[in-house]
């Protein structure tokens, strides 16, 4: 979901400059009043800065209601420890049921790792730092059961690459 | 675009060349060429690394995992100082119209660079220190035995060399700046800005050059302080550092300074682009009000780089996620709007600098794009530490603040006369296309969930890394052919 809005405002924006640009660059063989030209790119620049403004205010509150941080609420009934290692997960307990709210609590034991839970089709669908002295706590409920994959996001030396783990999640009896 | 003889620059104007202060011309011309030709070297040698890393990944070819590790280590941290190195040589050229700087500081910087560079290449390929360029504590002294202390300190104080140098240089071009215009404040315009002062603005150039020095003295001084505890560390593990405040301290001093590289490195814009097009680029009041809001922006950004580090505080995470938004419209608003008026029916004729110059802008502008996606905490949750970061990144590096590099090497060449080939028309194609092509290729790895930093792929992501490391080398080509045309011409430069 989120992977697929990235991709698409990217696309749409990043295309529409390169077309600006390219269109700039080939009127460039034409010529115009340097004046006219001035007065019109202060028009534009104010209507870019407006129109930037007008879009980031929403986008920015409507985002900030979607932080993963965890807050109140609930205390979530199961709790899972997951601790990064050089170069090994451990994450215990490794079974959890689907539809309830897990807490992972995550940290790691002598360098800084990046605790990455990917889904059944290698899709990371949330993230926290695995840090040393510090528990990040991530707050997720689980709506399909299946093997998701641990993977390390944050380059922590040479085995960085095989720090592989997983966390099962049964179907509700 | 085309590319044409040399009769298409209109040269600076007399007056702008009589303005020159300090240094004779033949020695600054000496100093910069130095600058530059390390910087081309360095650059194209890094490239071969990024390539490398690419085809490994992509089961092209094998490096072993400590060999991916360490290039990944020097490619990181060569092209922050390297394009440190570049955007500094095209800042002192022009600022050195206006101001009067200090060749022998200028000197001491490169001298302070090249020992620095000797350290850092010794601990990562004879020490085998491979701690990534961000050397996050305490991995610096934590490699499992792969690297030892004297590894982790030869890159340390490496590092801490070079950003001794910078520092000294920054010093030269804040006593020089205020020694012309009385205080830091005047020289970015504040008078014009904010108040009712009739007196012409300072140039561009010295607006750039002084956020570029404000910003820059405390995040040096920030970056020399978690360069030092991690050495005494390495040495003396008793002696430990908060990880969460010394994450603090390297992505302040590491978003500042390579930001400040593309701020360097945009003067050449600035001062190359108006000799097309017959348009002076004018420090207006927008211009003046974007770079201070830039610097004051720039400095309280970085916790966008620890949005995935829950413990930090949320107010720092909230400030990170406005801020990358708002720091998108100077690029976008002030910079790329005059970019494309300053262009747009000026009948310029194209040459290769040219050409860079404006494609730099572009590469800058829709870089900025997926970085501010990215800027976004609830998407930076499944994209943080995946390949979308270096696909937004090498977006306004390579296209953005490289470009801008060679596009001042391809003009101090026109300077001397030369003119540009159809080679040059060639590498200006591949590098312009194959650097768009090869970041989307990284953008869409992001989009897949592809971790970055991982030197062995899984096999369903081979496929991605076949077609990254195919534009790879159609870049690393065209920058060649930029590099060997700089190298030939850098002797009547220097003259």
């Amino acid at each position: 979901m989120e992977q697929n809005i990235a991709v698409l405002v990217s696309a749409i924006l990043g295309t529409t400059l390169l077309v600006i640009f390219a269109a700039v660059a080939r009127s460039a063989k034409t010529t115009a009043s340097p004046d006219d030209i001035a007065s019109a790119t202060a028009r534009w620049r104010r209507t870019v800065l407006w129109t930037l403004v007008l879009l980031f205010v929403p986008v920015i509150g409507y985002s900030l209601t979607k932080m993963p941080y965890p807050s109140g609420g609930q205390p979530a009934v199961i709790t899972v420890e997951a601790t990064g290692h050089q170069w090994v997960w451990t994450v215990t307990p490794d079974t959890v049921p689907v539809g309830q709210p897990v807490e992972i609590r995550v940290t790691g034991a002598d360098v800084n790792h990046g605790f990455g839970l990917y889904d059944a089709s290698n899709r990371l669908i949330t993230q926290t730092q695995a840090m040393p002295g510090f528990t990040n706590i991530i707050r997720y409920t689980f709506d399909s059961p299946g093997t998701y994959r641990i993977l390390c996001l944050e380059y922590c030396g040479l085995g960085h690459h095989t720090m592989f783990s997983q966390l099962v999640v049964t179907s509700a009896k | 675009m085309t590319s044409t003889a040399t009769s298409d620059v209109r040269v600076p104007s007399a007056g702008a060349e009589t303005a020159y202060a300090g240094a004779p011309p033949a020695r600054r011309n000496g100093l910069v060429a130095a600058y530059m030709g390390i910087t081309a070297l360095v650059l194209a040698l890094l490239m071969v690394f990024g390539l490398l890393m690419k085809a490994s990944q992509a089961g092209v070819i094998t490096i072993p995992p400590n060999r991916f590790y360490q290039l990944l280590t020097a490619h990181g941290i060569g092209m922050v100082a390297i394009s440190g190195l570049g955007g500094a040589g095209v800042m002192w050229y022009f600022l050195s119209r206006y101001v009067d700087l200090s060749p022998a500081i200028l000197l001491a910087n490169l001298v302070c660079f090249l020992l620095g560079v000797v350290l850092v290449l010794g601990g990562i390929f004879v020490g085998g220190f491979a701690a990534a360029w961000t050397f996050l504590f305490p991995l610096p002294a934590h490699s499992q035995g792969i690297w030892g202390a004297g590894a982790t300190a030869s890159y340390l104080v490496g590092v801490l060399l070079v950003g001794v140098g910078f520092l000294l240089l920054f010093l030269d071009t804040g006593r020089a700046i205020i020694s012309k215009y009385g205080s830091l404040g005047r020289a970015l315009g504040w008078p014009q800005a904010f108040g009712r002062s009739t007196d012409e603005a300072p140039p561009p150039t010295v607006v750039a050059s002084t956020v570029v020095t404000i910003i820059n003295i405390p995040a040096i001084a920030v970056g020399a302080v978690i360069l030092t505890m991690s050495l005494v560390n390495a040495y003396e593990p008793g002696f430990r550092v908060n990880a969460l405040l010394a994450k603090n301290l390297i992505y302040f001093f590491g978003h500042i300074f390579i930001n400040s590289t593309i701020y360097m490195a945009v003067i050449g814009v600035y001062e190359i682009l108006p000799t097309f097009t017959g348009r002076p680029w004018k420090s207006s009041r927008p211009f003046l009000l974007a770079w201070t809001a830039t610097m004051l922006m720039v400095m309280a950004v970085y916790p966008h780089h620890l949005f995935m580090d829950y413990a930090n505080p949320t107010w720092a995470s909230v400030l990170g996620q406005i801020l990358s938004y708002t720091s998108s419209l100077p690029v976008l608003a002030v910079t790329a709007a005059a970019t494309l008026g300053n262009v747009y029916r000026s009948g310029m004729k194209w040459n290769i600098t040219a050409g860079l110059l404006f494609a730099s802008i572009m590469g800058w502008s829709v870089g900025v794009v997926p970085a501010v996606v990215d800027g976004t905490i609830a998407i930076n949750r499944v994209m943080h530490n995946t390949l979308w970061v270096p696909g937004h990144f090498h977006t306004y590096l390579l296209l953005g603040v490289v470009a801008m590099l060679f596009g001042f090497m391809y003009f101090l060449g026109q300077m001397t006369g030369a003119v540009d080939g159809a080679l040059d028309r060639a590498g200006f194609w591949m590098y312009v296309v194959g650097s768009l092509a090869f970041a989307g290729a990284f953008l869409a790895a992001g989009a897949m969930s592809i971790p970055r930093r991982w030197a062995v792929h899984l096999d369903p992501w081979k496929a991605n890394d076949r077609v990254g490391a195919v534009f790879a080398l159609v870049v690393v080509v065209g920058a060649i052919v930029f590099v060997s045309n700089f190298l030939r011409r850098v002797r009547a430069v220097a003259a």
